[in-house]
């Protein structure tokens, strides 16, 4: 009776014990390296601090110097253009690149293997061999322009130039990851739809506009939100090409945050702008989620 | 290599000649002439389609080959204006000033280590997680996936500063630590395996427990090796997520022995700024793992990316 007892009972443990066993390892890394930090995030804005001494207790007084911090609005300014240009191109192009190869011709997959190449590449890597193109001097992209009768240009050392170039390395790099996402989205409207639409007399453009783009909705926002937070954090292109220069033209936040953080150990106003990106992100992800919602019903 | 067009032809044909019979008899002559027009405009578009394609394809790959040709390029070659094509004589020895000049070999060593350590314990820590939230019952499961899968929205830029600060804490910077732990961690590859769990059939799990295996033994003699082919696509992607990571070891590494092949070279192309021949040669060695991964798995990286998309 008692063993039996004994064995039942812990039979029934068994399972949840392992379940929270199994959840652990992870749980506890969630926890200290991206929940905690949340909140310890916000804590650290709201002090001075150098990282080094004691933190000193300035409340908000970090976030009312960033509504008086030109730069902070110039680096917000700078990042919501790059945003503003990079998620209608990328959107754009990939979404071309998606229709192009997804059409039943031959040697297709040939260009989509092509297409994609560039997303195995850190960006650290596409970012040198891009600025080794726009090189003032020396770079490829100058011969090719000069074939065309356009003076040498200073590209990545242009205040008004230096930013388009991040885009387009920006575009360059991510359109085959977007590209594969329009596609597997494109693979799942039916064909019949197609061939309804064709029998009714419809053209390649009011089979696009009527058909493809409103089955590809939630890819289509899958891809805007992905992008979109992406680019409001973009960070490695830029600092490995111009470390936000000329002139501060491409200081965007993640890069102003950095300097502030780790270059003149302002932890503390550093987070203040961390926190307020974050704030914006978080915004404009529940925002497209919203729309997706009400275009739905 | 004319099948896929001609196939799509014959069904186009097929359909168009079988339902505007039913509907309206009179118009038999109009198919004909329509269909020659649409052949007509269906070569063209085929003409546009490719002409787009190639003119793309060669925008992505002349940076490659660029960076190819400027890493045999002599110093003073490489910076010629105009510009050579092919290099007059492939300076080889670029590579071996890369390795001499900078410790290019530990770099390496560093990004294999911990792109091969974070892969191999993040996907055993990830599949434990996402077995027990598909298939283990306890209180407080549902509530447990929920506060997961919102560290989704978290993005990389708010953690940086804190997530520095606790493993400096812990004395971690400029170890392997520092490089490794926080990497482990990312709700997405719990989500996408407890998906694939979801997925499997109960049966085989139940035949198992059946013979009076445990929940844990279930898990590695039967889940696990099932899983194979969704942790293959999972290993492909981290690693390389994590040999091309630059941010992260940039703050919490300092010394030239820490560092990791990204910020390797890009450390290096600040120091010699106008040395392109090194610069891309470094660049080379850094982009060839990846671009191996691709010619050899790409499918497992294309799968993968499907993958993200679906959520």
């Amino acid at each position: 009776m008692n063993a039996s007892g004994r064995t039942r009972f812990s039979a029934r443990h068994v399972e949840p014990i392992t379940g929270y066993l199994f959840l652990l390892p992870d749980f506890l890394g969630l926890l200290a390296f991206l929940i905690i930090p949340i909140a310890y995030a916000f804590f650290i804005s709201l002090h001075d601090w150098n990282g080094l001494s004691s933190m000193r207790w300035n409340g908000l007084d970090n976030y009312a110097k960033l509504f008086s911090d030109a730069q902070f609005w110039d680096s917000l300014k700078i990042t919501a253009t790059y945003t503003l240009i990079y998620v209608p191109v990328v959107y754009t192009v990939s979404l071309g690149l998606a229709l192009l190869v997804n059409q039943r011709l031959p040697s297709t997959r040939f260009f989509r293997t092509i297409f994609f190449v560039p997303v195995v590449l850190s960006l650290v890597v596409s970012s040198l061999m891009w600025k080794y193109i726009f090189d003032e001097r020396a770079g490829l992209l100058n011969f090719l322009v000069g074939l065309i009768g356009i003076q040498p240009q200073p590209w990545l050392g242009s205040v008004e130039l230096a930013l388009p170039s991040i885009i387009i390395v920006s575009v360059w790099i991510q359109m085959g990851y977007f590209m594969v996402i329009f596609i597997a989205g494109l693979q799942d409207i039916p064909r019949e739809y197609y061939e309804a639409a064709r029998i009714d007399g419809a053209n390649r453009w009011q089979m696009f506009l009527r058909i493809t783009l409103p089955l590809l909705k939630p890819t289509s926002l899958f891809v805007i939100v992905i992008s979109l937070i992406g680019s409001f954090q973009v960070f490695d292109q830029v600092w490995v090409m111009t470390k936000g220069g000329p002139a501060r033209a491409t200081q965007v936040t993640a890069v102003y945050i950095y300097q502030q953080a780790f270059q003149y150990l302002n932890l503390g106003y550093g987070s203040a702008v961390a926190f307020v990106l974050f704030i914006v992100i978080l915004g404009f992800s529940l925002l497209q989620f919203r729309l997706l919602r009400t275009t739905h019903s | 290599m004319k099948k896929p067009a001609d196939m799509s032809k014959t069904t186009g044909e097929t359909s168009r000649q079988l339902v505007p019979d039913r509907i309206d008899p009179t118009k038999t002559a109009a198919p004909s002439q329509a269909k020659k027009r649409r052949d007509r405009k269906f070569k063209l578009s085929h003409l546009v389609s490719y002409a787009i394609c190639a003119v793309v394809a060669l925008i992505t790959v002349t940076p490659f080959v660029w960076m190819a040709l400027g890493s045999l390029k002599n110093a003073t070659e490489v910076v010629e204006y105009p510009p050579t094509f092919f290099p007059r004589e492939f300076a080889w020895n670029n590579y071996a000033e890369v390795f001499t000049s900078v410790p290019f070999l530990r770099y390496i060593f560093n990004s294999f280590l911990v792109a091969s350590t974070v892969t191999l314990i993040a996907l055993l820590f990830h599949s434990m997680a996402a077995y027990s939230l598909a298939r283990l019952r306890y209180p407080g499961r549902r509530i447990l996936f929920v506060v997961i899968i919102a560290t989704l929205m978290i993005p990389v830029s708010i953690t940086l500063i804190p997530t520095f600060i606790i493993v400096r804490s812990l004395g971690w910077l400029d170890t392997y630590w520092a490089l490794i732990v926080p990497a482990l961690f990312n709700a997405f590859g719990i989500f996408l395996l407890r998906q694939f769990y979801l997925g499997l059939p109960l049966e085989l799990e139940e035949a198992a427990k059946l013979d009076g295996a445990s929940p844990a033994g279930v898990f590695l003699h039967v889940a696990l090796p099932l899983s194979r082919p969704i942790l293959a696509t999972l290993a492909v992607f981290f690693w390389l997520a994590n040999w091309n990571n630059y941010l992260w070891p940039l703050i919490v590494t300092q010394s030239p022995d820490m560092r990791v092949i990204q910020l390797g070279i890009a450390s290096f192309a600040g120091e010699h700024s106008t040395q392109w021949q090194l610069i891309m040669a470094g660049s080379t060695v850094a982009a060839i793992p990846g671009l191996i991964l691709y010619v050899f798995l790409q499918n497992y990286l294309i799968e993968g990316i499907k993958l993200t998309g679906l959520k």
